[in-house]
């Protein structure tokens, strides 16, 4: 059964965040006798709770405290104070995600290397690779039981999948199937198969689709070893003289401010807040907040290049019957700089219900043109493209000190702007994206915007060398040996591939690392 | 389990738009409208009923949906019929039937066909009138249920077991 913890116990240690980062993390510790108190923003909500209804379930599930924006993108237009789409709630948005699993391609582990310069970017290699990385996805792809690895079956294709798939066949892509999905095909891991039911995104009412919220989450908490604490924000994170942390602050559910010691903490809040925090918890000592001696904190957001195309055809595909994203295209992926661009991008299907279409896309969009695309809805299908964006120092959560949140505390800003290789691949993309539907005889194809983002990266980055980052090789931070950074924001490039999988596999990794070095008494 | 609403931070429409609470209960009172067809009637108690039948025109005509009943976008407006919203209601419409005037209409109603009402509209697509009714009505119009079967959209499917034996791979033209 689930633990409890004593505030002043200063042997545990304290999670923040417990979505495909922390959630995990959270479970491989306290499967190995670690004793962990995990500190989550939202509340829990499990399979019986989710709601198939967009706004209804965006209201149950997303994150939505204040943000702020600014830059080029227009999504800083059009949705200013939700520049992304994540959960807050445990299991984090595990909840929300596809589903897609993708392992990274071995040249995009050395991004610098494999790319060369790119004027504007501020690329780095990741001082791991896929060799020493291979182990951890095999841990990984078991663990979210992905289809199409370990003997799985693939998951059936849908109307909006084999739309997809004969127009790439038309155009001679090759590398086309219903994808590497965490989502059941078949009965795995006391989970039942995919029902093809749609709403991935509100949360799998089924279970079909892994999400930490009911797999590593209670599996953790039935060990005895680790607490979950919901509706707890933390505020800060609290050092001693020597620099270390030695515990967090947090306003409780109830909104009184609480102090939970630590023997180490790991932040696992996704790229927005986990920067927020470190800058929030600056200090006489650290005065550009916590293991920022790089200057790198919060720099370096990346978002991936997204967009998404739709194509009207003449005779119904009805695209929300099924999988959300169990399609795929990869023959975009590889590194080809004759495309006009460096790095790849994946093409996968994708679907949304007529009140995110409404909302999402052409923000802004009204008259005719915008409501006959609405009208053909029934005969349409859909794709959404996600590519490497480049790291740009500029492109960065900030502390916005003009505006707070409910507990009076900083917002995060987040300045995004694209770079000249993002706008180029997304040009190609979207021209490959209309000519698969083309080929299969769509009347109108629409290139459609990016939207909130899901894929929040970068904003700790991972580094071989201290001064280029904020946290080194399993994720600890450079400058405080008992602060960790578990979640996608230690991403030094984004790769083409859903962050997910490489979280997970990040996260089970940390947690043998955390495990030996705390034996050791090193940490 | 039910979210604790303090919880919540913003709501949807404070996300997409700056509206009022578009939706929200309809109050019966003293204005009767009713369209010039008489294909719909709605009591308004705060908005004059020509200020309203215009409003429901409006919405129209930025999201014009042929296959829609006007009942749809009386429902999507209506919540604009409060004493907080009619001030800044009446006043946005004035300022379209007095553009519409410009051009020698005798209102926004008074006008033959939608191009010449959009025109109109894209005179003041900018203005905070225009925005907060087109962002109201993305949720206000597409979030009511009854309006999905038009775009042939079926909701939610959890509770008929999904689509895994009723079509998620019918297609039979490709």
């Amino acid at each position: 059964m689930a633990a409890v913890f004593d505030l002043n116990d200063d042997s545990v240690v304290v999670i923040i965040g417990t979505g495909a980062g922390g959630g995990v993390l959270a479970n491989e510790l306290a499967q190995k006798g670690v004793n962990v108190v995990a500190l989550e923003a939202g509340g829990r909500y499990l399979p019986e709770d989710y709601v198939n209804d967009e706004w209804e379930s965006f209201g149950q599930l997303a994150w939505t405290d204040p943000r702020t924006t600014s830059g080029d993108w227009r999504v800083a237009r059009d949705f200013s104070g939700l520049p992304a789409w994540i959960v807050k709630a445990v299991g984090g948005t595990t909840t929300h995600w596809a589903g897609a699993s993708l392992r990274f391609q071995d040249h995009e582990w050395k991004a610098a290397t494999s790319y060369g310069p790119v004027q504007g970017a501020n690329l780095l290699d990741w001082p791991i690779d896929a060799a020493e990385m291979a182990p951890w996805y095999d841990k990984a792809e078991e663990k979210l039981g992905v289809t199409r690895t370990g003997g799985r079956e693939g998951l059936p294709g849908s109307n909006n999948y084999l739309v997809f798939e004969k127009g790439a066949r038309a155009l001679g892509y090759t590398e086309v199937h219903t994808g590497r999905m965490a989502i059941n095909s078949a009965w795995n891991d006391d989970r039942m198969a995919c029902q093809q039911t749609g709403f991935c995104f509100q949360g799998c009412k089924w279970g079909a689709k892994w999400s930490s919220a009911y797999t590593d989450i209670p599996r953790g908490e039935e060990t005895g070893h680790l607490e979950v604490r919901e509706r707890a924000h933390v505020a800060r994170i609290l050092h001693n003289d020597e620099g270390r942390v030695t515990g967090v602050e947090y306003f409780d559910k109830d909104g009184a401010l609480q102090m939970q010691k630590a023997r180490i903490v790991c932040v696992a809040g996704n790229s927005f807040e986990s920067p927020r925090l470190l800058l929030n918890s600056a200090s006489a000592m650290f005065p550009d907040g916590l293991a920022n001696s790089s200057g790198q904190v919060g720099r370096n957001y990346m978002r991936h290049m997204t967009g998404s195309v739709y194509g009207i055809f003449d005779k119904p595909v009805r695209m929300w019957r099924g999988t959300t994203m169990a399609g795929i295209i990869q023959d975009e992926a590889r590194h080809d700089p004759s495309r006009g661009f460096v790095g790849g991008y994946e093409m996968e299907t994708l679907s949304l219900g007529i009140p995110f279409m409404a909302a999402f896309l052409d923000p802004g969009g009204w008259g005719r043109e915008f409501t006959s695309a609405l009208d053909a809805y029934e005969n349409m299908a859909g794709m959404w493209l996600v590519g490497e964006d480049m790291p740009q120092e500029t492109n960065r959560v900030t502390l916005n000190h003009a505006v707070t949140d409910q507990w009076g505390l900083p917002v995060a800003n987040v300045h995004f702007s694209d770079h000249p290789n993002d706008v180029a691949m997304r040009a190609h993309a979207y021209g490959r994206g209309q000519a698969v539907y083309e080929a299969v005889g769509a009347t109108r194809t629409l290139p459609t915007p990016p939207y909130p983002s899901t894929h929040n990266l970068g904003t700790n980055r991972m580094s071989e060398h201290a001064r280029d980052g904020v946290v080194n090789r399993w994720g600890q931070t450079h400058d405080i040996p008992n602060l960790f950074v578990s979640d996608g924001s230690q991403f030094t490039t984004g790769a083409a591939e859903n962050p997910t999988l490489t979280i997970v596999a990040l996260a089970i990794r940390q947690a043998d690392h955390i495990a030996r070095e705390m034996s050791a008494r090193n940490i | 389990m039910t979210p604790n609403a303090s919880h919540r931070g913003l709501t949807r429409r404070q996300l997409l738009s700056r509206a009022t609470a578009a939706g929200a209960s309809f109050v019966v009172g003293t204005g009767f409208v009713a369209a010039p067809d008489a294909a719909w009637a709605a009591e308004t108690s705060h908005l004059e009923p020509r200020v309203f039948a215009t409003l429901v025109q409006m919405a129209r005509d930025i999201y014009p949906h042929d296959r829609i009943a006007d009942a749809h976008y009386v429902i999507a407006v209506r919540g604009y019929d409060t004493p907080e919203a009619a001030p800044a209601i009446t006043a946005g419409i004035a300022a379209l039937d007095a553009a519409a005037q410009g051009r020698g209409f005798g209102s926004y109603l008074d006008t033959g066909w939608e191009r010449d009402r959009v025109d109109l509209l894209r005179g003041m697509e900018e203005s905070a009138f225009f925005q907060q009714i087109r962002g109201g009505l993305v949720t206000g119009l597409y979030n009511q249920k009854e309006v999905w079967p038009v775009f042939g959209y079926e909701g939610e499917s959890y509770s008929l077991g999904g689509y895994i034996d009723r079509g998620f791979n019918d297609i039979a033209w490709l």
